[in-house]
């Protein structure tokens, strides 16, 4: 553990987190079933189609499979639309002037709560749905990584893109300061991004031309390069390239982040007598 | 030391009237009205002092504290505590100031309140032994014993407030700012919160600025008051000062017994006059520069059968509605 005195207090915010997070013992238990419901849902309609026309596919079926499983497993981590209400509420009924007496970075503090909860919930969930996924019969099963390259590449990507996710989220809870009410912007951001991120159906399905924007966009760096990573879909300078993309979306959309704040608690009141 | 001078802050406020087509032409045209929340604000306070901020609802003083606190940035002018300037200089100003919104909460509202305790700790990196000795104190002072164990959301809100003022204190800051901070409390807890707030200026010298509406606070804790209204400082000084100006009034409540003659229906001498009047009962005010008690009293008593009588002398609150009233805010 770092022992930085720079850093202790947002270790603690993580921690207090992390350990409320994980009461949720009945939420998580629930929320696997539903999963496997889901993931096994998502395979029997790419086996029908898969079975139409096996070459018109983008990916081979085990690639599939492993990509649905960690979509599954790990969709508490990287959904978009699991946003975090105490801050939208501490913006509305201004609450966030507590927040503002601290001598504290706002922006890191916020950032560090939404790693919490989110690592919180999928250490609870993933290691069930992962454990059946690899003892399920071949091609619905989660087969091992293609090589022990690929998997601490897709361990050091899913790192990555969680921080994206959470750079990303950061926007719209910023964005709220300026409209107030955060459903529209909530909505339409998380609506449009759930699909655009591949959590509906992996990226290289959807047409030739958006893909392509995607593939470049924010959203083509998050929770869709690791899994394509892991089944050895994506290798060699392609993968690197994309790498390199990820790493360039999350300095942006942190750096935009922070000067938004910035102009935002300028100009911005904070709410209530 | 706070130095404030010429402090301006305005807000925009969307206004319209209620109904259906009022709020869709307002899509297309909205009316805007100015508030002038801070005018013009200057003022000055030294170190160790305790200061009562008052006016009316909307009158500036949350404005005025968020500005010193480093969460709103004025307009214009000038701020600066003990070097810095609080919305500038914010993460450096804030470690050494506490904050108490007594409409708020600190205190995360689902673990025991040891467990926020410890988080300020944290967050404003406090030594562990330091941490140990003021929680001692603090407890002892403020009877928080097994409060502390206690999650937040089932504390009672005498409870709460006595926490809250505890977790502004963790980092021993020079300065502290209350809000509002006896607000809904019963008068057992306002008086321990008082009493609490007056040793933490006496004996670790904390400057102590205060916003309330209750004007037992005031005369409790404060010497000195700062009156806003409207966004401008209408009375700056001393709280006795203030009251020996004004304290030539006295009330005078006769109660007798029921069906007798009242005394106001008799003529009233130069100097008194009726405040109000029912059954058995009747109120006068005197001005003694004008007539003794001594004098009021035996006019007003002479003849009746009084079952009971009180002379009070005009009451904070009834200062500071008079100066409200002279001051038309």
């Amino acid at each position: 553990m770092i022992r930085s005195p720079r850093l202790r207090p947002y270790i603690s915010f993580f921690r207090l987190r992390f350990l409320g997070g994980m009461q949720y013992r009945v939420a998580a238990f629930a929320g696997i079933l539903t999963q496997f419901a889901w993931g096994a849902m998502n395979l029997l309609l790419y086996t029908a189609f898969y079975e139409a026309d096996p070459t018109a596919f983008p990916m081979g079926f085990e690639q599939i499979s492993a990509y649905v499983w960690f979509n599954q497993a790990f969709l508490t981590m990287f959904m978009l639309w699991f946003l975090d209400a105490d801050i939208f509420a501490a913006i509305r009924d201004g609450n966030v002037a507590y927040e503002l007496v601290r001598p504290l970075d706002l922006y890191r503090m916020w950032f560090v709560k939404n790693l919490a909860t989110r690592t919180a919930k999928v250490v609870l969930r993933c290691l069930p749905i992962l454990v059946v996924a690899v003892f399920l019969p071949a091609p619905y099963g989660l087969t091992l990584p293609v090589s022990l390259g690929a998997f601490l590449l897709f361990l050091l990507t899913m790192m990555l893109a969680l921080v994206l996710v959470v750079a990303f989220c950061m926007l719209i809870y910023i964005v709220t300061f300026y409209t107030m009410n955060p459903l529209g912007v909530r909505i339409i951001a998380t609506s449009m991004g759930e699909f655009l991120c591949g959590a509906l159906i992996p990226i290289p399905f959807m047409p030739d031309g958006l893909r392509r924007v995607v593939e470049l966009s924010p959203f083509g760096a998050m929770q869709n390069l690791p899994f394509r990573i892991y089944s050895g879909h994506l290798s060699g300078a392609e993968m690197w390239w994309r790498i390199l993309l990820q790493v360039f979306w999350i300095a942006a959309l942190i750096l935009f982040g922070r000067l938004l704040m910035a102009h935002a608690l300028r100009r911005v009141a904070v709410q209530g007598g | 030391m706070i130095e404030v001078s010429h402090l301006h802050k305005t807000f925009r406020v969307a206004r319209r009237n209620a109904g259906i087509g009022e709020a869709v032409r307002a899509l297309f045209r909205r009316e805007y009205t100015e508030i002038h929340a801070l005018d013009d604000i200057s003022f000055r306070i030294a170190d160790g002092e305790m200061v009562g901020y008052i006016g009316p609802n909307g009158a500036g003083k949350s404005s005025s504290i968020k500005v010193m606190s480093g969460i709103l940035t004025p307009d214009s002018g000038s701020c600066v505590i003990d070097g810095c300037v609080p919305w500038r200089d914010r993460r450096a100003h804030v470690a050494n100031i506490g904050v108490v919104f007594g409409q708020r909460s600190q205190l995360w509202w689902d673990v025991p309140v040891i467990d926020s305790f410890d988080l300020i700790r944290d967050i404003y990196r406090v030594a562990e032994h330091q941490y140990h000795t003021d929680l001692d104190e603090l407890c002892d002072l403020l009877d928080l014993g097994e409060i502390l164990r206690t999650p937040t959301r089932q504390l009672s809100l005498g409870q709460r407030m006595r926490c809250e003022i505890a977790a502004s204190l963790i980092h021993r800051p020079r300065i502290i700012f209350l809000d509002e901070p006896t607000i809904g409390l019963d008068a057992v807890s306002k008086l321990a919160v008082r009493e609490f707030i007056r040793r933490i200026n006496r004996e670790r010298g904390t400057t102590v600025i205060l916003t309330t509406h209750d004007m037992q606070d005031i005369e409790a804790l404060t010497e000195r008051i700062i009156l806003i209204g409207r966004g401008k400082i209408l009375l700056d000084g001393a709280l006795d000062a203030l009251k020996a100006k004004h304290s030539a009034l006295r009330r005078i409540t006769v109660r007798f017994a029921p069906g007798t003659p009242s005394p106001a229906a008799r003529p009233l001498p130069d100097g008194i006059t009726l405040l109000s009047a029912d059954e058995g009962r009747a109120e006068f005010g005197v001005d003694t520069a004008r007539l003794s008690v001594s004098a009021a009293i035996e006019c007003l008593t002479r003849d009746i059968d009084v079952r009971d009588l009180a002379v009070t002398g005009q009451s904070t609150e009834e200062l500071v509605v008079s100066l409200y009233e002279e001051f038309r805010i």
